[in-house]
């Protein structure tokens, strides 16, 4: 039986420059890249070397843990460059496009007919696997594992995310075969949610257990949505799939090509006409990012939202899971009496001096200052305003900065991934780096446990 | 050049070095530091800190210390001329001449608690190397409001060297203490140097010397400087002449800042309002003491007690009437709601603040010897605040266990196969 989810503790952060509903064809990208940085915890074994000629969809590398997931190129063109790091770890793979694409071919597949075994195969070998994550642990799905049930959220609750409804249209046959395959790899359900008053391509398919969320930010997020329907035990594996990954899923289902087309909302206070650009996975950001303009001289490229996106430039590279990316201005700034002034323009949970509770559909021109200096926790209770999960959030981050395993488990460790902490890191008082912490202590407890 | 680029000259200047915390002290505390966010986490964040969270309950603190300051005055003269006549706030309350007293009595408290609290923050923030932590800031203000006003500058500057470094340094700094060291601080002060903080002869500027003066001879009325509860504990209600609006307003002795209930009322209001401190622990403490002092009137309506029984005053006190007279209304509002000394869950922080009124009022009437009870509580209870949330916190654990006991937990593929590898060969 299906239910809704209706959240009431949350915040949601309305900021200015959501992207307009127009999608434009990006310049073409001269060179696209991997980033290894997107695959937490993979390391990689190349399989073609640097000057290869490779086709969209064939395999750059697999895992070295489990060697027939293999992770592939989005175009063809040739192998130029790999960025090491310290002790030669592999950071980011750059391909210089060619002129005219040429598509690797794999096998089509009936989703109806495979068997589970067939299916699984076919996602590891054509490069999809890395799009299905695992909780425990966030990581990308262990495929030894079987999930007692599979998400995906087709809500956008994240301050400035590429509205899902939006960029799904038209993508019904792609979202329907991948839903058939997922739901083949699980006995249990696959959970599907959708905006209680938006009009997903998600709520026609077929095979699925649809669920309806209304609320604020993090409603849109699958870590609220398992902690509502089915939260997970220790030794319990739940998956969970973007939309947007779903369609290159389903489209290699049907047709055998690894297509990395990916429609994303840029974003941002910062841009001065945001609105959605097609591209494809590991496009450089400069080929859309100037075509909308940017405001001012001194900006930061966020590839993803505000509140969990990495770091980047313009001259950096769309990631493999991001549809959005957000530019906002760097707040490296003094502010005379900063701390103790009314303060109108910044959004803020508590009511010290600070507005923003009066006008909550206000949008905001946030910017990257910090507002005041780490300190240690001090203050409690505010976390669990917007923190919806049956979960104590400061006494878990204390148990992960203490490494106790036992509290971390027993303090429910295995439920979170560090993007369910990201509403608390924002309304922090002491600026303690929340997501970092939740994702130190899921690595500790992967190592210790596994 | 600005003051802003100089002073960040002068921080890059300082950098590194072992000054660096104290000079970041008043740096950040002109201009909010040019950070910005890092790798790894969210890359905005709300305009909360910690300076603005202190800031707000200093501004709930400052009403209640401007009445303090006119009421030493006024307690003072009344003391010597007698209670006015027909009072009015205008004429015999907010005068200057009251108010002076409070200038010469009131300001050297506040003065000397944050110059010697401070002076420690500092030295231990450039001896451990970390910044200048804001704690200081509420504790410093708290500390003069809840001494008596005779309070020797000497004695107080000695209790908060203790306080700031037993109750909260050596722990960690802001954050990381146990006890309440603005009440550590009176806690010390109280059994260090007990005459000095009972009895009917500290709480009025001028009492103390007025009866050493009639010791040595002099021929002088002695000032009685007597609080409600010491009245109370004496069985000696009916001499009282403090009307419950007096009581409820604070033109009545006591601790320099706790008289006022209708301006500690209203800064837990704004503290409520501004979402700063816990109305649950507000709520409680308050329902708490109700609780106790009803069943205390009880007790005295049954005829249990004789009213000879030194129990008897305070035992028959309205109950309600418990909650604007003494530092209960202060504790509830400002002290028991520090948020690293008291129960952290919102479940816990009904228990903690239940226990805190409920003891108050005990400790006030089973200790005639010094009828305030609040601070003891609230110690007593910042000690047991982690046992109170261990406990909440159990019952989420036991929630998950029980989830566990039907979890779906499926094999592995690879030991299905391994399985059937085993069958073949067998």
């Amino acid at each position: 039986m299906s239910k809704d989810i209706r959240i009431k503790k949350g915040l949601n952060i309305n900021l200015v420059g959501a992207a307009e509903q127009t999608t434009s064809k990006a310049v073409l990208s001269n060179v696209y890249a991997i980033q290894l940085s997107d695959f937490h915890g993979i390391t990689p074994k190349m399989i073609v070397k640097q000057g290869a000629e490779v086709k969209a969809g064939e395999p750059l590398f697999y895992n070295k843990n489990i060697e027939n997931m293999l992770f592939v190129s989005p175009v063809s063109g040739e192998l130029v460059e790999i960025e090491r790091g310290d002790r030669r770890r592999i950071l980011t793979l750059k391909i210089l496009a060619d002129k005219t694409q040429e598509a690797f071919a794999g096998a089509a597949l009936d989703v109806e007919k495979a068997s589970k075994e067939e299916l699984k195969a076919a996602l590891l070998k054509s490069g999809c696997w890395p799009f299905i994550k695992q909780r425990p642990y966030d990581v990308v799905a262990n495929p030894d594992a079987t999930p007692k049930s599979i998400f995906i959220s087709g809500y956008s609750s994240a301050p400035l995310q590429a509205d899902l409804d939006y960029v799904l249209q038209g993508k019904e046959k792609e979202l329907q075969a991948a839903i058939t395959a997922l739901g083949k790899l699980t006995p249990g359900k696959v959970h599907v949610t959708v905006g209680s008053s938006g009009n997903s391509p998600l709520a026609t398919l077929n095979g699925i257990e649809l669920h309806k969320v209304s609320g604020p930010h993090p409603a849109g997020l699958v870590g609220t949505h398992i902690s509502k329907l089915d939260p997970i035990n220790k030794g319990e594996t739940v998956w969970s799939v973007s939309p947007q990954d779903l369609v290159i899923i389903g489209e290699y289902l049907l047709t055998g090509k690894f297509n990395a087309d990916r429609v994303v909302a840029l974003a941002g206070s910062s841009v001065k006409a945001p609105k959605y650009y097609s591209t494809k996975i590991g496009a450089e950001i400069s080929t859309f990012l100037y075509a909308s303009g940017v405001n001012e001289e001194n900006f930061r490229v966020i590839n993803g939202d505000v509140l969990t996106g990495t770091k980047s430039k313009p001259d950096g590279f769309l990631g493999f899971y991001n549809n959005t990316v957000t530019v906002i201005p760097e707040g490296d700034d003094y502010e005379l009496f900063g701390w103790n002034k009314p303060v109108f323009n910044k959004i803020s949970a508590t009511r010290a001096l600070t507005f923003s509770w009066m006008q909550p559909n206000k949008k905001y021109e946030l910017d990257t200052n910090t507002n005041g200096e780490h300190r240690a926790f001090v203050v409690t209770g505010q976390y669990e305003e917007v923190f919806p999960m049956d979960i104590f959030p400061m006494q878990l981050l204390k148990a992960c900065m203490v490494k106790d395993l036992d509290e971390m488990e027993q303090l429910g460790l295995y439920e979170v991934a560090p993007e369910d902490f990201s509403l608390t890191e924002f309304i922090c008082i002491s600026k303690q780096p929340h997501q970092k912490i939740i994702r130190e202590g899921l690595d500790l407890l992967q190592k210790e446990i596994g | 050049m600005s003051l802003k680029s100089k002073l960040h000259e002068l921080k890059l200047k300082y950098q590194g070095k072992k000054m660096a915390p104290a000079f970041n002290a008043f740096h950040t505390f002109l201009f909010s530091p040019d950070e910005t966010t890092h790798a790894g986490g969210t890359h905005v964040k709300a305009a909360d800190d910690l300076k603005r969270t202190m800031n707000t309950v200093i501004m709930a603190l400052i009403p209640v210390l401007l009445f303090s300051m006119f009421n030493a005055g006024y307690q003072h003269y009344s003391a010597i001329n007698g209670f006015p006549a027909d009072f009015s706030v205008m004429n015999d309350f907010l005068t200057w001449d009251n108010f002076w007293i409070g200038i010469i009595k009131v300001l050297p408290l506040v003065v000397v608690s944050y110059g010697v609290g401070l002076l420690v923050e500092f030295i231990f923030a450039v001896i451990k190397g970390h910044e200048v932590e804001e704690g200081y800031l509420v504790t410093g203000m708290l500390v003069p409001l809840i001494v008596p006003v005779d309070t020797p500058l000497w004695m107080l500057a000695v209790a908060v060297v203790f306080g700031v470094v037993i109750g909260k340094e050596v722990f960690g700094g802001t954050g990381m203490n146990i006890l309440n060291p603005a009440l550590t601080i009176r806690a010390f002060l109280f059994f260090a140097y007990p005459t000095w903080m009972s009895g009917d002869k500290v709480w009025v500027y001028g009492a103390r010397e007025r009866s050493e003066e009639i010791l040595a001879g002099a021929n002088v009325d002695a000032i009685s400087g007597e609080t409600i509860l010491g009245y109370l504990a004496q069985n000696k209600g009916a001499e009282m002449t403090y009307s419950v609006s007096d009581m409820f307003f604070g033109f009545i002795p006591g601790s320099v800042g706790e008289t006022s209930a209708f301006l500690i009322l209203l800064g837990g209001l704004f503290l409520i309002y501004t979402k700063i401190a816990s109305w649950r622990i507000m709520v409680s403490a308050v329902i708490g003491s109700l609780v106790m002092g009803l069943i205390f009137n009880q007790i005295v309506d049954f005829g249990w007690v004789s009213e000879s029984s030194k129990f008897y005053g305070l035992m028959s006190f309205d109950f309600w009437k418990h909650l604007i007279v003494g530092g209960l209304a202060f504790g509830i509002v400002y002290m028991a709601t520090d948020p690293v000394t008291g129960s952290q869950t919102n479940k816990g922080k009904w228990f903690y603040g239940f226990f805190i009124g409920f003891i108050s009022v005990m400790i006030r009437v089973f200790n005639p010897a010094y009828p305030e009870g609040v601070f003891l509580a609230i110690l007593l209870m910042n000690v047991f605040a982690p046992t109170i949330d261990h406990y909440v916190i159990r019952g989420n654990i036991k929630n998950r266990m029980k989830r566990l006991k039907n979890a779906t937990i499926y094999p592995k593929d690879s030991d299905g196969k391994a399985e059937e590898l085993k069958a073949e060969t067998v």
